[in-house]
């Protein structure tokens, strides 16, 4: 009697708990994806943190971005999207976008303006590279090198990765076409206005392969952003490619003896996406978050908390410095236009043509 | 029994005995039945469906077919030669209309695009530009009669007075509360005279009422006024149709006499030239069947072609390699699993109990720590510039190490003695299949160099070895607990050597545990990707890296699921083979 009794009041305490928590997420919780580390504690800082204190809401964090397609793909078809505001890179936008997994924005109606007066979509201008993608951050992949492992002469330009009599040793790059081909192609001198051109035709991949060809022995193939800076600093690599934040953090909170190079990098976006079928109020919610996080003044605070470039024109000479060294943060934007002399800014409409089938080429050369 | 009458045996009630028996049996099956179901139930939803359902996906194929219905309908019929009917061109503008605004053609395109590179942007591109088709025709309706610019003139038309009627009375209720839709019920008189449009005018109907709006309040699609124009010279004026609209539909008609209408071949070929392309037009026909083997087709680095299925292009041939790679690995892993589990588990199994428990915490750590911190340790480790290549540089430095460098590399080359078997066995699959390398482990040869003991098949077969070691020693150990030490006594004891004891009366004692070793890190290892992902470099990786990639980066689900089950039947078959030779009752986890 007594067992049942207790077993009764379990199940009922247990299935009280349960709806309450089910119905707190309804009222005044809201779940935000992102990439996990450094880049989501900035985000705290300058977005989530604010962000509760003004509305009351609580905010929890799920760090899946990197499975994001994926994982909303199959909520949308298991019918319960359980995400609210999801951060991804461009290119994965574009395809949640194609997919119709992501909200179409009015990016002048549900965005605030800019601080100088700009409306939003002026502010982001070529930046808005999809319906769905509400861009963040300005990243760049590039190049950095061991500065007591490439003797006199340190590398000046992109091309120093394919110099491997130059500069001797293995060197670390993405294991992915994209970037890789761009870079080796311009430097086998195809002009950099050429080189999309270049790349849909066979020859022009084959000259790509055939210039990655001459350093494949001496390549360490990276897939996640935290090899390159453990590479670089245990010595295994004398350059390798990686993200410009990852890079910052190597060499101005480490202190290794690692510089970098600006030369020839490659842009990317990152942003918010929200998802499609959510229930109204989370809708709503998410679009208010979002209005919040991107609007000038917050997204030049988070380039206080790590190295990447707003992505709001009108955020860019709020940039200040940085939260805990001090250090002017604007000098290590890419964006900055003493870095940007010579960037590509990833061509996405073409990359989601070709990716799938290059992607089959690369991996089959890789395994040659 | 002295029975003279012939017949069933009865039984106290009457019945035939073997019938009452089988009742009181199927009671008590059901009984056990109903005791298990729960976990039946649950391992049913949770594992075996999911399962099925993915692997349905390798030969499902909607991508095409639901979102252009009229198109692919017509499709089976063109021979492949030019470019197809403009009647095509005709069902995909009218498809289209419909797929952008309920915006699926972006899907369909990035789905084809696996397939044709390309036809990703062309469908994008197309979306923007394909409702001009029907801008003629509105002008010139409109033109006529302003009857055609209200919006529900096309609902009074099409829809019978009791649809008109309940759209109507749903469109008032509450849009939160309120049910479907009431489906859409076409005029019959209408629907035999003008099927095309009745048919378009339905698609805009569920499309319309799944955003919530009323189709009578909404703008009608110029596709529609295209279609309408088209059918409505020749068509008998349909009887039953309200005044006004009849005269209408009259002045149109009279208005459309003669008159040339917009012709969407002209509009797609304005568009992009891409759809003048017959690849493009083939790949679509490829995937207008509602299942396609084409999956399957891709995972064995094929495609299909004009004349049936062909090889895919060199460059393209990935994943036979893949999978003969996987295998071969996670064989040679099996192997090292068997040579350094089996001592571990003698000794487990041998040792007085306190130094049996302290092994035993050794060989459970690793399970315990997360498999990220397992596979970065050995990076540390392995790395050219890590503990072991920096410890035998330093040996190699003293000047014992100089000393003894002979008596050292034979060591270290004993030590890879299997290793190198394995490499012989992939040289000479090298030549068959290509893609696998050759690491000889000869330290002298290499100069006394730092090994390259990390991004290549080595990295991934120590990582894994180390990570799977425990799935060999648990079995093995538990089956060697059970083998009573007095039996090895007594072989010794009729004169065997040590060696024939352990041979012919211990070994052979063992091997169920082996087996079942076998099978677990053999089937765990050819799922595995993180470990070899991170470690295996290039020509490290297994074929589910690149199910992986496909489930959650291309999003190409169909074929990461064939992929997936072609793995699945591969380990059946082997299974089966396994339950052949061996035997599968010979296999033990314990006791």
């Amino acid at each position: 009697m007594k067992t049942t009794m207790k077993l009764m009041a379990t199940t009922c305490l247990t299935l009280s708990a349960t709806l309450a928590v089910a119905d707190g997420h309804m009222a005044n919780e809201m779940t935000i994806v992102s990439w996990g580390g450094a880049y989501s504690a900035s985000q705290q800082n300058a977005y989530h943190t604010p962000y509760s204190e003004a509305t009351g809401v609580n905010i929890i964090n799920d760090e899946s971005s990197a499975e994001a397609v994926a994982k909303l793909r199959a909520m949308n078809e298991a019918g319960n999207v359980t995400w609210d505001v999801v951060d991804v890179v461009a290119s994965d936008a574009i395809r949640l976008c194609d997919e119709g997994l992501a909200m179409e924005i009015d990016f002048d109606e549900q965005l605030a303006p800019g601080d100088d007066g700009s409306t939003a979509s002026d502010d982001f201008g070529d930046l808005l590279v999809s319906d769905c993608f509400i861009p963040q951050i300005v990243y760049s992949t590039t190049v950095g090198y061991r500065t007591d492992l490439v003797g006199d002469t340190a590398p000046s330009d992109i091309c120093a990765i394919f110099d491997t009599e130059t500069y001797p040793g293995m060197r670390s790059l993405e294991k992915r076409p994209i970037n890789n081909m761009e870079w080796a192609l311009l430097c086998d001198g195809v002009a950099k206005d050429d080189i999309y051109d270049v790349m849909e035709t066979e020859e022009g991949q084959a000259q790509a392969f055939a210039k990655l060809d001459t350093i494949k022995d001496s390549v360490i193939w990276w897939s996640a952003g935290a090899d390159t800076p453990q590479l670089l600093a245990d010595g295994e690599v004398v350059m390798g490619s990686t993200f410009n934040g990852r890079l910052f953090s190597l060499i101005e909170e480490q202190d290794q003896p690692v510089a970098m190079l600006w030369d020839a990098q490659m842009f990317d976006l990152d942003g918010w996406i929200i998802p499609t079928g959510l229930s109204p109020e989370r809708e709503a919610r998410a679009l208010d978050y979002v209005r919040f996080a991107t609007d000038t003044q917050r997204l030049a605070d988070q380039a206080k908390y790590i190295s990447y470039g707003p992505a709001r024109a009108s955020s860019a000479p709020l940039v200040g410095q940085h939260a805990e060294l001090g250090i002017d943060m604007a000098p290590h934007m890419p964006t900055d236009p003493a870095n940007a002399t010579n960037t590509f800014l990833y061509n996405y409409e073409w990359w989601a043509d070709y990716r799938d089938d290059l992607d089959a080429k690369f991996q089959v050369w890789l395994s040659q | 029994m002295s029975d003279t009458t012939s017949g069933p045996v009865l039984a106290a009630d009457g019945r035939p005995l073997k019938a009452s028996l089988n009742r009181a049996l199927r009671r008590q099956k059901l009984r056990a039945l109903m005791l298990i179901a729960p976990l039946l139930i649950f391992i049913l939803v949770s594992f075996v469906m999911p399962i099925a359902d993915m692997l349905f996906r390798s030969v499902e194929n909607q991508i095409a077919s639901e979102p252009l219905p009229r198109t692919t309908a017509l499709l089976p019929d063109w021979d492949g030669q030019g470019t197809p009917d403009d009647m095509i061109y005709e069902a995909l503008a009218r498809d289209l209309a419909v797929a952008v605004e309920a915006k699926a053609h972006t899907r369909l395109g990035s789905r084809l695009n696996y397939e044709q590179t390309g036809i990703s942007s062309l469908f994008r591109k197309t979306g923007r530009g394909v409702d001009e088709i029907g801008e003629i025709a509105q002008d010139v309706l409109e033109d006529t009669n302003d009857i055609w610019k209200e919006r529900d003139t096309f609902g009074l038309l099409f829809g019978t007075p009791a649809w008109v009627e309940a759209i109507n009375a749903w469109d008032v209720e509450d849009s939160q509360t309120r049910g479907a839709a009431p489906t859409f019920d076409a005029n019959p008189n209408f629907a035999e005279q003008f099927p095309g449009t009745t048919s378009l005018y339905a698609s805009y109907v569920l499309q319309t009422t799944s955003e919530d709006d009323n189709p009578l309040g909404e703008k009608p699609w110029p596709i529609l006024f295209h279609v309408l124009a088209q059918e409505l010279p020749s068509a008998a004026p349909p009887s039953g149709v309200p005044e006004n609209l009849a005269l209408a539909l009259g002045e149109a008609s009279a208005a459309l006499n003669g008159l040339t209408l917009d012709d969407p071949k002209a509009v797609f070929l304005d568009i992009d030239d891409d759809w003048g392309d017959a690849a493009v037009w083939t790949t679509i026909q490829t995937y207008s069947p509602a299942y396609t083997n084409g999956y399957f087709l891709n995972s064995v680095d094929m495609q299909k072609g004009l004349d049936g299925p062909e090889w895919r292009p060199e460059n393209e041939q990935i994943y036979i390699v893949l999978f003969v790679r996987t295998m071969i690995m996670s064989l040679s892993i099996m192997g090292m699993c068997v040579l350094l589990g089996y001592p571990i588990a003698w000794l487990l199994a041998n040792l007085p109990d306190r130094k049996a428990n302290m092994l035993m915490i050794l060989v459970l750590l690793p399970f315990w720590t997360s498999l990220l911190v397992r596979t970065s340790a050995w990076k540390v480790l392995l790395q050219q510039q890590g503990v072991i290549n920096d410890t035998l540089i330093w040996y190699h430095s003293t000047a014992v190490g100089k000393l003894l460098d002979p008596v050292f590399n034979t060591l270290l080359n004993a030590f890879y003695a299997f290793a190198n078997a394995i490499t012989w066995g992939w040289n000479l699959l090298n030549n068959v299949w290509g893609g696998v390398d050759a690491t000889y482990f000869d330290w002298a040869a290499q100069g006394f160099e730092r090994l390259t003991l990390i991004n290549n098949q080595t990295g991934t077969i120590i990582a894994m070895t180390h990570i799977l070691l425990p799935f060999m020693i648990l079995p093995l150990y538990s089956v060697m607990k059970t083998i009573p030490p007095s039996y090895l006594r007594a072989a010794k004891s009729l004169g065997a050597t040590n060696w024939t004891a352990f041979w012919r009366v211990y070994f052979p004692q063992s091997v169920p545990g082996i087996g079942a070793g076998c099978i677990l890190v053999f089937i765990l290892s050819i799922g595995y990707y993180i470990t070899p992902e991170l470690v295996g470099g290039t020509k490290g990786v297994f074929i589910s890296n690149r199910i992986a990639y496909h489930i959650s980066s291309s999003l190409n689900w169909g074929l990461a699921a064939a992929l997936g089950t072609i793995l699945l039947a591969v380990v059946m078959g082997l299974y089966w083979m396994y339950d052949k030779i061996v035997g599968i009752d010979n296999v033990k986890l314990g006791g």
